[in-house]
């Protein structure tokens, strides 16, 4: 008999001879994580809402004057909340009806009878979120820098904005995938991406709402992102403590929802 | 610890709502052997199977599998045994293969899955995705996904369902390869000849209780209704027989030749019949206790009318 080791496969007479035992978590979880981001990626429309719509727009309201963006170049105003947009796309939308069908299809019920702790699947969700985020945000980068983009302020605010945000999105499209039915987080997944785009300060000014609406649509996660992106990132301005009170908030609310309402089938 | 069985369920139920799914069921799986669990649709077979899996909490009654509660002790029990579910389960997008690959990686020493590819005769849909990929063909991944951990214990809940002789055959080859190999097997199954084939243990549900159990030779054995053929030569003294036979046998020439005798068919009955012939001059040919099958077995059990 050869040396066990952990690529080590069994074959030919004992094959099936029981030797049963789990792989090492870290392992496990870069396997699943892997698999995940795979599955995303391969996805036409998962690719269509977390690449294109994002890229597209940036281009688009960059190059054509349809928003009045306030006064400096558009893409200035438009790179952060087409950034925060891709937050919403992937923590949220993506990670929502990607759950919740593979909850309806018993993908995540037959996870449930492998080595895989249910924790460590979640763990792998986030590092596949992730990763997607950060091919995202280069894509984005670099057409926005071929756009004129000129960031300013500090990336450590920029990146716990980016985290803090995929946290909260994080937490309502789960709590959304795992209490809903697969269709209807799919149209709602949907719907309320679209609701965000057009209210959540990505890519129309907060100012154009009225003041009382304003006060309600600031206080969404997609306002405090984009919002508090735009401060660093446009106004060079330091910590934005209050958008990021924001995004804990319902960071906190949305995992803990998500925590005690999700169904696993 | 060696000694205990693989699974032991005791007077379990399960409710969802108002339905009573299980109700008082027990089960006792030997380790390293194959149990069939038959019955007919809707008879708490595949909510039994997925209480020891760890799935469902029962509502009353307690259940060890390889002596551990799958409840709260899941952590410790899921990587030491396999699923597959009775369908779906696998990533609508995920290939064939690297779907495989992927269960596998999960596992310290896992079968190659190039072995499970060939042996389950999925060489030709390793790049198919798994929503394009036929019925049969996803049951025989799911099964691989079920056994590549080198679990001690299986559970198959209707591993053949929709699938064609072939690949049948294939999965029971593969059934008996683990049972040799000291895996054990608790699969469901409506299948009659499944059951007889492959299991050394049937327990028959219905209406969520086991109304029997045994070798499928023990179930067939029982009962009254056991007849033994023999030919010879034609119309030979059936009253003669019949007074060496105990009490309430029969006897009946089919055709010229071509004798039934029905009664209690016992080792007695065999060497009655055996000597009466010896002193009669006769050679009892095709000398055959037929039994009942198993599918006469479970209608017998079970009822013939339709269910709901």
């Amino acid at each position: 008999m050869s040396v066990t080791t952990d690529t080590a496969h069994a074959t030919g007479a004992g094959a099936f001879t029981p030797a049963p035992g789990p792989a090492p978590l870290p392992r496990m979880i870069r396997a699943q994580a892997l698999l995940e981001t795979k599955m995303l990626l391969r996805n036409g429309e998962q690719l269509l809402l977390t690449v294109v719509i994002p890229a597209l727009l940036l281009v688009l309201f960059s190059a054509v004057d349809i928003v009045d963006t306030g006064k400096g170049r558009s893409v200035d105003f438009l790179a952060p909340g087409i950034l925060a947009l891709a937050v919403l796309s992937t923590a949220f939308t993506g990670q929502a009806i990607a759950t919740g069908f593979e909850r309806r299809y018993g993908v995540l019920k037959r996870l449930g009878a492998s080595p895989l702790p249910r924790w460590a699947l979640m763990a792998a969700k986030t590092c596949s979120v992730l990763v997607t985020e950060a091919l995202q945000v280069v894509l984005l980068v670099v057409i926005a820098y071929a756009l004129g983009w000129s960031p300013h302020g500090d990336p450590a605010a920029v990146l716990l904005l980016l985290l803090l945000g995929t946290a909260a999105f994080s937490g309502l499209g789960l709590l959304m995938a795992g209490t809903l039915k697969a269709e209807a987080t799919l149209a709602a997944a949907n719907l309320v991406f679209l609701l965000l785009l057009v209210g959540g300060g990505v890519i129309v000014p907060m100012d154009k709402f009225s003041g009382g609406t304003q006060d309600v649509l600031k206080l969404l996660p997609i306002s405090a992102l984009s919002d508090g992106l735009r401060d660093v990132l446009q106004n060079g301005a330091g910590m934005p403590w209050g958008d990021l009170g924001i995004l804990a908030v319902w960071a906190v609310l949305g995992l803990a929802a998500a925590g005690r309402w999700f169904r696993w089938e | 610890m060696r000694n205990e069985p693989a699974v032991e369920v005791t007077g379990l139920v399960k409710r969802y709502g108002t339905r009573t799914a299980v109700d008082g069921l027990d089960l006792t799986v030997p380790r390293g052997s194959v149990t069939a669990v038959l019955g007919p649709n809707g008879a708490g077979k595949t909510t039994t199977v997925e209480v020891c899996e760890g799935f469902r909490r029962p509502d009353a009654g307690t259940v060890r599998v390889l002596g551990l509660d799958p409840v709260t002790q899941g952590g410790l029990l899921r990587p030491r045994i396999g699923v597959m579910l009775q369908s779906g389960g696998i990533y609508p997008g995920a290939h064939a293969e690297e779907m495989l690959r992927h269960a596998a990686t999960l596992y310290a020493h896992p079968v190659d899955p190039a072995l499970l590819i060939e042996r389950l005769g999925l060489e030709a849909c390793g790049r198919t995705t798994y929503r394009r990929l036929s019925g049969g063909q996803q049951q025989r991944l799911s099964l691989a996904m079920a056994v590549v951990g080198r679990p001690e214990l299986v559970f198959l809940d209707e591993p053949t369902a929709g699938l064609d002789p072939q690949a049948r055959h294939a999965t029971w080859d593969l059934v008996r390869e683990l049972r040799s190999a000291g895996v054990g097997v608790v699969l469901t199954t409506h299948f009659m000849d499944e059951a007889e084939q492959l299991a050394d243990q049937v327990v028959v549900v219905d209406a969520g209780r086991a109304i029997a159990h045994g070798s499928p030779e023990e179930l067939c054995r029982g009962g009254a209704e056991n007849t033994l053929r023999f030919s010879g030569r034609p119309a030979l003294d059936l009253t003669s027989l019949l007074n060496a036979l105990p009490a309430g046998s029969l006897a009946a020439e089919l055709s010229p030749g071509s004798y039934r005798i029905e009664g209690k068919v016992d080792p007695q009955l065999l060497a009655t019949v055996a000597s009466w012939c010896a002193q009669h001059g006769v050679m009892p040919d095709h000398l055959a206790v037929e039994r009942r099958t198993l599918e006469d077995v479970f209608l017998e059990l079970t009822g013939r009318e339709l269910r709901a």
